[in-house]
């Protein structure tokens, strides 16, 4: 079980969080601008690396707070966690 | 006479106290101390099992955990069973009833043994190869066959009675093994004020020091010692010492799993208290001072019972005062089985001899046997070994070649020198470095918070494997490492790995390396013959180290007979993946407290005990528990269901919709944030009015719908699904936070907060009126789709006026607490129209008949709005909403035979077509049949007289008029197409 | 009938009404709970408007009489008070913060409360919540979001061993049955 460091509460056990997904995936402001094979790629497309990932999670049972971290998936070691907003360390 | 080996004196066990116990049926005696091994030992019981594909006759070979031939099942009854244990872990206790496993009829006279007799026809990998052909033998004839014989013991057939117990602990420094180095990493740990848990798999702490009678440790005899280092433990308030606890796995973040047997031992064990306690214990650092694994040498008929390894049997002897023969044969690499050799001289063992693969093996312990007048013979190695249930002697042969020469003996104790166990730290993904001087793997750089020390780490000595353990305690701790001072233990040395040179025909020679899944040195010849080349692939074609104790005997040799043959060192090849669990666990402790009706939250209504009193039959519903239909009398589902239909559509009915999502959507910006993520628009609706509502997920299919009242200018009061209550909040959020953070709005679940009671029928508002204070709930003043707050029966209300029925409704949120009483008050004020409580299927059969559709049931992920009907609720007007853009991707746009909601009529009104049956245009066409659609919902509608289906049908507006046909198993149903709605099109009574 | 909504005053009826379980658990009934949200920018006038200091770190208790404000996010605060203190607390904040820019949604019936004191109550709570307990790691005061066995609980330490537990409904008897089963391991 990982130990998740979110960034409002601290490292907590893994399994107070929700995975969300690979992060910095940005739905565009105005979706009507974007053609539809951007689109498609926003919308199913994901990196699936061995190694270093930027990815969400949500610290579910805890302040609730969606944030970023980066995660080694092959090691599992965690570089790093920020906020939404913030940009990769 | 009793226990025939049991020494007069010595060892740890109690001789005041005498246990008895059964092994095969068949009464043995004990003491206190002992290990079922050690007992059976002590009678002089070598003979514990078959192997696993030969049938072999197997005996006890090791005195610890890797244990791979004397696997029991313990238990005085099928609830209490436990299959597959080591007898040398099992502790013995008084009435202890075990078995043996894998022979039939009996241990001396096994029908499987005729595998060990044709062999050579079943090679390593025989079972890619047959069975292939006749197909259809595979089921009837070879599956069964290999079924009875293959496996280890039985499953017991009744549920286990036992309770297990789960705990989370957080340290910061948890030692593995508590032999001298974690002992000495543990008290120097304890020293700085750390929280120290050290655990170790024996039913004491000591490790080695439990059967070592010569050294002395700070000027105590080891024995003592261990007693002071214990106390000084137990002092500390902080120190947590866990015996009979097996750190099992090392998962990420040092997150260790330890497995604590709690009343194994005690013998026929109350189940109040629980058998074991899964721990899962944070350690901000871990050292692993697991100890070494001593090996095998891989020589000819090296498995009859009788042999076993020389330190298994020193400790049987020092620990156990038991004997393991009267004439024992030494056979060594190492220097550790000369001590052995003259511990059992010592105590009256005839030595048959010392057989040392060695040329020139020197050094104390090989002196001290020479002094003694063992018969030594170097370079020397053990052709083959005879006995049928039990070994009876063994021809030496000098390496260099000659004749050889048989001695005869009861017993052979052989060593391959040790193997460090470094498991642990393997799973924890750290690399192992390859040292040749040790032939041996040790832990190199660690992955996670982590260090090891003693044996573990190849430590040779007693002095420093304390020295390494008080080290690595201290450097965990952040303390200092205090020296000790260690006499009378001279240094072993030695080993060998591979299989021994043996003079012989490779091909008729059976010398194993897996024990327990009966791999041969011939068979990883015939594996890389057959162009295995890496470790893994030898390990899956042979099956070597797939046993459950995982090649911790055979791993090592398998690598040395693997390297002269593919000319390459050992760290060239590799190793393979050590995996958890370390020793098995019995999956109750896994299961933990998780069992019945604690697996998983029940979740009731506060209207739920009502609805028990009555007698209704419940559904699951996500985890909650939805009243389905109340019978009266004798009457059946289908009976109780047309009576509330009828009830509902003719009078009143009163139905618990407490278990539906809802979530307070709060703040200046709540419309916009409405109108971002679902299709329609919000805002215009008036404070005070409802609006049905769909969401999308991001690709534009419907994910969830439900009603939406607007309380006030700034609070919404949205309701979901029953199921999608957690996943429509959660999609929310991430939206709100990640994407719409600008948005002044928060969202609360008040799920629970309301109780909700529909009351729908067209004598609703006569039941409801009179309990109503602060509010007109006239068709004038609340007309369908409106709310108000107000109070029912004293108690504060958000009344909708909303149907999910087609009849005039009402559907009334209150405080939870409430609920019940507020039930019961609408119950008594509708007696006089005889209301009527319904249940989930009512509810279903009426939504049907008015082609309301239930998402997940009408929609299954791959529904758009448009395909059921609903794509004028999209408010056009707004740039965005979740799901807008996918929809208007060109493959949606141009995309013409969408499956779309239709309804469907059976020629024959009394047939009920079964959910989930497809469509097809014409039944006679060949197969496989072009499917036009599906299913989603099907009921006998009583309101109707006739059966009512809805389905997804290709193109299905279209094709309204259209007669199809659904294929059934007893026949084709002929069923016309109409739309979705079988009842009050106009929607009139929605008005009442 | 008119009379009935005038005259039935109905008593609540408790999530764990008659049902047993660790001599070291204790139902808490009644009270009143919000889940309050506020900007950054406003915790100080909800601060005045409640009588609290809101600007304490996350996961951390503030008290003044019967009202506790437990911060269980950046944002996010549950709010426990006495019944009758209900309606002026959502009347103050209303005053106070006239830009409308926080949530108060009453949840006073989606949870109730579970009192837990003893000096195995770490152990038990251990059972099933993945937290360290430690007292430098959970301090008195500590309150936060986490989990036990497969519910959602929020833990607040009172005392060394003393801690408020609170849970919803639905789930209530769930993690009352828990609380038992694994109290029978422990002695006081």
């Amino acid at each position: 079980m990982l130990l998740i460091p979110c960034p409002y509460c601290g490292n907590r056990p893994e399994i107070e969080f929700a995975y969300g997904g690979e992060a910095h995936v940005v739905r565009a402001a105005d979706p009507r601008k974007e053609d539809d094979a951007a689109w498609t790629e926003f919308l199913y497309f994901r990196k699936n690396p061995r190694g270093d990932h930027a990815e969400r999670w949500r610290h579910a049972f805890g302040c609730g707070r969606f944030f970023n971290v980066k995660r080694n998936t092959y090691t599992d070691h965690i570089e790093a966690s920020y906020r939404i907003g913030e940009t990769l360390p | 006479m009793t226990q025939p080996y049991r020494l007069s004196a010595g060892g740890r066990i109690d001789r005041a106290r005498t246990l008895t116990f059964s092994f095969d049926g068949k009464r043995y005696t004990g003491h206190p101390g002992d290990t079922l091994a050690s007992a059976l030992l002590a009678n002089g019981v070598h003979l514990v099992g078959r192997s696993f594909k030969y049938h072999r006759p197997r005996g006890i070979l090791t005195a610890g955990g890797e244990e791979p031939n004397a696997l029991v099942g313990v238990g005085r009854d099928d609830a209490h069973f436990t299959p597959n244990l080591r007898a040398t872990q099992v502790e013995l206790y008084d009435g202890l009833t075990s078995e043996s496993q894998n022979r039939a009829p009996s241990l001396e006279r096994d029908y499987g043994a005729i595998n060990d007799v044709f062999w050579r026809f079943f090679p390593a990998g025989f079972y890619y190869k047959t069975f292939m052909w006749p197909r259809k033998a595979w089921t009837k004839f070879f599956e069964p066959r290999i079924r009875e014989m293959a496996g280890l013991g039985r499953s017991p057939q009744t549920p286990d009675a036992a309770r297990y117990a789960q705990r989370f602990a957080h340290c910061d420094v948890l030692v593995v093994g508590a032999g001298p180095a974690g002992l000495a990493a543990a008290l120097a740990a304890a020293k700085t004020g750390a929280r120290v848990i050290l655990c170790d798999e024996q039913s004491e702490a000591g490790g080695s020091l439990l059967a070592e009678p010569d050294a002395q440790i700070d000027g105590l005899p080891a024995a003592e010692w261990l007693k002071t280092a214990l106390a000084q433990l137990a002092a500390y308030p902080q120190v947590k010492l866990l015996t009979r606890t097996t750190a099992f796995g090392y998962f990420p973040h040092n997150m260790i799993g330890l497995a604590q047997a709690l009343t194994d031992h005690e013998g026929e064990r109350s189940d109040a208290q629980p058998r074991g306690r899964l721990w899962q214990v944070r350690a901000k650092r871990v050292v692993i001072a697991a100890g070494a694994i001593e090996r095998p040498l891989v020589f000819p008929d090296n498995d009859r019972p009788g042999i076993m390894l020389a330190e298994a049997a020193r400790i049987y002897l020092e620990r156990y005062g038991v004997l393991p023969g009267r004439r024992a044969l030494i056979f060594t690499a190492h220097d550790g089985a000369y001590r052995t050799a003259l511990a059992l001289h010592r105590a009256g063992c005839a030595i048959a001899g010392i057989v040392d693969l060695r040329p020139n093996a020197g050094g104390p312990w090989v002196a001290a046997a020479q002094k003694a007048g063992l018969a030594i013979y170097p370079a020397s190695t053990i052709a083959t070994t005879d006995g049928r249930l039990r070994i009876t002697g063994a021809t030496i042969k000098p390496i260099a070649g000659g004749s050889g020469q048989r001695v005869s003996c009861d017993t052979l104790l052989m060593s391959g020198g040790f193997t460090p166990s470094v498991h642990l730290f393997s799973q924890s993904r750290g690399k192992l470095v390859f040292d040749a001087t040790l032939d041996a793997f040790l832990p190199g750089a660690p992955a996670e918070a982590c260090s090891v020390a003693g044996s573990a780490a190849g430590v040779p000595s007693l002095a420093e494997v304390l020295a390494s353990g008080a080290e690595a305690g201290a450097a965990a701790a952040g303390g200092s490492a205090v020296s000790y001072q260690v006499t009378n233990a001279p240094v072993a040395q030695g080993g060998f790995i591979g299989a021994v040179p043996y003079h012989g025909d490779p091909g008729s020679v059976r010398a194993f390396l897996d024990y327990q899944n009966d791999v041969t040195a011939k068979d990883i010849a015939l594996a890389m013959r057959e162009g295995m080349k890496s470790v893994e692939h030898v390990k899956r074609f042979t099956t070597n180290g797939m046993a459950t104790d995982q090649g911790k005997l055979s791993n090592m040799n398998a690598l040395g007979i693997m390297s002269p043959v593919l000319g390459k060192p050992v760290p060239a090849i590799g190793t393979t993946t050590f995996r958890m669990p370390y020793t098995p666990v019995p999956f109750g402790y896994f299961a933990g407290y998780a069992r019945g009706e604690l697996f998983e939250p029940e979740r009731r209504t506060a209207i739920h005990s009502w609805a028990e009193a009555q007698g209704a039959v419940f559904e699951d519903v996500s985890l909650w528990k939805r009243a389905r239909y109340f019978p009266r009398g004798s009457e059946d589902m289908h009976k109780a269901v047309a009576r509330e239909c009828r009830a509902v559509r003719n009078g009143v009915g009163i139905f618990d919709a407490s278990t539906l999502g809802k979530i307070e959507v709060v703040g200046p910006d709540a419309a916009e944030f409405l109108n971002r993520m679902y299709i329609n628009a919000w805002t215009k609706l008036q404070p005070g009015k409802l609006r049905y509502g769909i969401l999308l997920r991001e690709d534009g299919f419907v994910i969830d719908d439900g009603v939406i009242g607007r309380i006030t200018d700034t609070r919404f009061h949205v309701t979901t699904t029953t199921g999608g209550a957690a996943r429509v909040l959660t999609m929310m959020e991430d939206y709100l936070q990640t994407e719409f953070p600008e948005l002044n709005v928060w969202l609360t679940s008040t799920t629970e907060q309301y109780a909700v009671i529909a009351v729908q029928g067209p004598m609703a508002r006569k039941v409801v009126a009179p309990l109503i204070t602060g509010a007109d709930i006239s068709a004038e003043a609340l007309p369908h789709m409106s709310m108000v707050e107000c109070k029912i029966a004293g108690v504060p209300a958000r009344l909708f006026r909303v149907s999910f029925t087609g009849e005039l409704g009402f559907e009334i949120n209150v405080p939870a607490d409430y609920g019940r009483a507020v039930w019961e008050a609408l119950m008594a004020s509708g007696k006089p129209y005889d209301i009527t409580p319904y249940g989930t299927e009512t509810m279903h059969v009426l939504r049907a008949e008015k082609g309301y559709i239930i998402v997940g049931q009408e929609t299954d992920g791959t529904v758009t709005p448009d395909d059921v009907g609903y794509a004028g609720m999209i408010g056009k007007a707004k740039p965005d909403f979740v799901g807008k853009r996918a929809l208007a991707r060109k493959a949606f746009a141009e995309q013409t035979n969408r499956k779309q909601l239709v309804g469907l009529l059976t020629d024959d009104p009394t047939l009920v077509l079964d959910e989930g049956a497809h469509i097809v245009a014409d039944p006679a066409q060949p197969k496989p049949m072009t499917m036009l659609g599906h299913i989603t919902s099907s009921y006998w509608s009583e309101t109707l007289g006739r059966s009512v289906a809805l389905a997804l049908l290709r193109d299905g507006r279209a094709r309204t008029g259209e007669q199809l046909y659904v294929p059934l198993a007893t026949g084709n149903a002929r069923v016309s197409v109409v739309a979705p709605v079988f009842y009050d099109p106009e929607g009139t009574r929605l008005n009442g | 009938m008119d009379n009935l909504a005038e005259t039935t005053s109905l008593s609540r009826l408790f999530a764990l009404s008659g049902q047993a379980g660790d001599r070291r658990c204790r139902p808490v009934t009644g009270g009143a709970r919000f889940s309050l949200r506020v900007k950054q920018a406003s915790l100080g006038a909800a601060g005045e408007a409640l009588g609290l200091d809101l600007t304490g770190p996350i996961n951390r208790a503030v008290s003044s009489g019967q009202r506790t404000a437990l911060r269980l996010g950046p944002d996010e605060w549950l709010l426990l008070l006495a019944e009758a203190d209900a309606a002026s607390v959502a009347a103050s904040l209303a005053q106070r913060l006239t830009d409308g820019l926080y949530s108060l949604a009453d949840i006073s019936h989606r949870q109730t409360g579970i009192a837990l004191e003893g000096a195995a109550v770490t152990d038990l709570l251990n059972g099933g919540c993945p937290l360290d307990f430690d007292l430098a790691a959970f301090p008195v005061g500590m309150a936060t979001r986490t989990i036990f066995f497969k519910a959602e609980i929020v833990l607040w330490r009172q005392d060394t061993a003393r801690f408020h537990m609170e849970v919803w409904r639905s789930f209530a008897p769930y993690v009352w049955s828990l609380l038992a089963n694994v109290g029978r391991e422990y002695a006081d």
